[in-house]
């Protein structure tokens, strides 16, 4: 608690330091993961991460200094090279995107370690702490890089906000851009552009290897709460600065604790609640959806067949047993007794002596199911031009979804039709 | 002899996940691969914490497992989630990833790895660790024994299942007509890929793993359109990116793994230019041969 508070009040500028610099280079690179998330080109981030290290190994190998600024520049230069490796070999040759971005995402990567190690080797003094670079280290973040640093993610999220409608229609529309003349494949230079710039920015947090968690991940936990770009765009900065904010806390408290995994692993808890648990597009809630479905259509296909007992025997108001419903339809007899007795509850049906009686109710939500299935069948029949021995199965699905605005369609459309094609009564 | 024994035990990880490699990249699956060997580190550390050792049998299980879960977590995330599949991936393996790095902090006084030998491997200190006998006879490094073995259980997976692998790998649909589950091979494969990852993980590292599934495979796949020779090309190649790549890491004093992964990146370049049948160059002539 005596850390929270101290970590908190931000009264020592290092803990300022740290903390700022996280936020921005975290919300920074979880705002470009957005896009490049919804082009569906997420794992390039990966690769862009790791051509970053022989760019930095050979900016410090020509320049001497380890000013992040030159760094940086090398960094760019690399990771941008590598995009347009990945684009040439796709494009040039047979080889899959995925194998283009695996090779290299390897191939650069060895590079840049060869290169490392040959300058640790060299024992040159002023090497030392370019393998922060590997793991990233947020905490040991100064005012120099965090000046360098900040720049850079402040013009990214200036970028983001100016270009914002010309990224998003690239993302979601791209022939419907070229054709009103926007310059589509300036605007790809641009999001590579801003991508590059994102991964050199994010791998002072986090690290080459861990630098695409930071790209993918805020922008999927954030894709699953929302259906509106720009709340996307906020809440994925959000979780991204809130993993960084935290992941600093860690490695506060405990300072051997290395920032970068544990930024990730928080961001990665966010991720994966957010698929389990937001609300419409989460997994619970899609289970819980199907779950309600299936239970609608069993009880209404109980209702139905209440009703259609009732039509054969021209009496809809005796009671009828459980064996008499199972004899027409094939429905587990667990689940039919389990339905009956919610719908009884819900009142539909009454119980007498172990037999089911419809209610008012119960009748007339019943004979619109009914309805609905011959309206479907006969619609089949005389717009499509199906044999009516066909229409059948495509009515048992659809007697559940159609909307009472579709039914009175259906019924204009069809002329108030009092026959289906097996000339049943439409009730 | 630390040569021989160095550039040996690259060769064995090459013709592995060479091998494992050409099914990969031909199933679209290059970077699940990339997962699996970033995602096997949490089960090698918890492995290392269960038995305090270096003892090969419970990692390879450890990492195997997790190798396994990985795939799963992928699929789970993929099909009941409905997260794009290019985002599953990078979700799962770098969250797995960061749980290894942090358990290898937390235990660190107990653990003999650290976070750089993860990434590429400490392949120069393959022949210091050898298996000496009662009688005092050096039997050669542990790592390259090791190696053998899952060099030849791969090599005989591939060689009894070739015809399912082959089958599931090119046409799908017509091996599930005909009877052979496709999800079991493939989490066969993903298992197969598990145990070299795990295995090749400690000597050479996650990132030389990756170059040697994906780029000798790829450059064969440059090279013929016959996959049996695909296959033997790939090994080929692995084994002299080995040998090339050693004798440059000596020469610039530094990373095998990492001078290994720049050599296969070489050997891809070359045949994307000169390929007889794909390169770029012999293309442009033969567009002009044709304009003329």
């Amino acid at each position: 608690m005596q850390d929270f508070i101290e970590f908190f009040s931000f009264t020592d500028a290092n803990i300022r330091y740290v903390t700022l610099g996280s936020v921005l280079l975290a919300a920074s690179s979880a705002v470009v993961g957005c896009f490049t998330l919804l082009r569906k080109r997420t794992l390039v981030g990966d690769a862009v991460a790791h051509a970053v290290l022989p760019g930095v190994c050979l900016a410090f190998i020509l320049s001497g200094t380890k000013n992040p600024f030159i760094l940086l520049i090398g960094a760019f230069v690399t990771g941008w090279l590598s995009l347009v490796v990945i684009d040439y070999i796709t494009s040039r040759s047979r080889i899959k995107e995925d194998t283009a971005i695996g090779l290299v995402l390897s191939v650069f990567f060895g590079i840049g370690i060869l290169l490392l190690t040959a300058i640790q080797q060299t024992g040159n003094a002023a090497q030392s702490g370019l393998d922060k670079f590997l793991f990233g280290s947020a905490a040991s973040l100064i005012g120099e890089d965090l000046i360098a640093f900040g720049v850079v993610a402040v013009l990214l999220l200036v970028a983001v906000v100016l270009f914002f409608k010309e990224l998003t229609l690239l993302c979601f529309d791209q022939a419907y851009a070229r054709t009103i003349g926007f310059p589509v494949r300036g605007l790809e230079l641009l999001l590579t552009t801003l991508t590059v710039f994102a991964v050199v920015v994010g791998i002072q947090a986090v690290g080459v290897v861990l630098m695409a968690a930071m790209l993918i991940t805020p922008a999927a936990a954030a894709r699953f709460w929302t259906e509106n770009l720009k709340v996307m765009l906020v809440l994925a900065a959000l979780i991204g600065a809130f993993s960084g904010i935290a992941g600093a806390f860690v490695s506060y408290t405990a300072p051997s604790m290395p920032t970068g995994p544990w930024i990730v692993l928080i961001v990665s808890m966010i991720a994966i609640l957010s698929f389990a648990l937001a609300p419409g597009r989460g997994w619970i809630a899609r289970i819980l959806r199907q779950r309600r479905n299936k239970t609608r259509i069993l009880e209404e296909n109980l209702l139905k067949l209440l009703y259609q007992l009732g039509e054969l025997r021209q009496d809809y108001d005796s009671a009828r047993s459980l064996e008499e419903l199972l004899e027409r339809r094939n429905i587990p007899r667990k689940e039919a007794i389990r339905g009956l007795q919610k719908l009884k509850r819900q009142g539909y049906l009454q119980k007498e002596d172990k037999r089911w009686l419809l209610t008012p109710e119960g009748e007339k939500r019943g004979r619109r199911v009914v309805r609905l299935h011959r309206l479907w069948e006969l619609y089949l029949t005389q717009y499509l031009n199906l044999a009516s021995d066909h229409v059948h199965e495509d009515a048992e699905t659809i007697e559940h979804i159609i909307t009472p605005e579709l039914e009175q369609r259906l019924i204009e459309e069809l002329n108030y039709p009092d026959l289906d094609p097996h000339s049943a009564r439409i009730p | 002899m630390n040569a021989f024994w160095i550039i040996l035990t690259g060769s064995l990880v090459a013709t592995c996940c060479s091998l494992l490699g050409c099914f990969l990249i031909l199933r679209r699956m290059a970077m699940v691969g990339d997962a699996i060997s970033h995602a096997v580190l949490p089960g090698i550390v918890i492995a290392f914490m269960f038995t305090g050792s270096r003892d090969t049998i419970p990692m390879l299980i450890g990492a195997g497992l997790l190798g396994v879960l990985t795939t799963f977590l992928i699929e789970f995330f993929h099909r009941f989630a409905r997260v794009q599949a290019d985002a599953a991936i990078g979700v799962t393996f770098t969250w797995l990833f960061a749980i290894g790095i942090i358990l290898i902090s937390v235990f660190a006084g107990q653990v003999d790895l650290d976070q750089d030998c993860v990434l590429y491997g400490e392949i120069a200190y393959v022949p210091l660790d050898l298996i000496i006998t009662e009688g005092g006879l050096s039997m050669g490094p542990r790592t390259v024994w090791m190696l053998a073995v899952v060099t030849l259980l791969i090599g005989l997976f591939i060689v009894l299942g070739y015809k399912e692998l082959f089958l599931t790998t090119f046409d799908p649909a017509f091996a599930a007509a005909i009877g052979i589950s496709t999800s079991l091979w493939y989490y066969l494969l993903m298992g197969a890929v598990s145990l070299t990852t795990v295995a090749s993980f400690e000597s050479v590292g996650a990132i030389l793993v990756v170059a040697f599934l994906v780029a000798p495979p790829a450059t064969a796949y440059l090279l013929t359109d016959d996959f049996k020779t695909m296959l033997g090309i790939s090994v080929l190649l692995g084994t002299i990116a080995s040998f090339a790549g050693y004798y440059l890491a000596v020469w610039l004093d530094g990373s095998i793994a990492g001078a290994i992964a720049t050599v296969t990146g070489i050997e891809f370049l070359l045949a994307f230019l000169f390929s007889p049948t794909h390169g770029k160059l012999r293309r442009q002539k033969r567009v002009q041969t044709v304009g003329h």
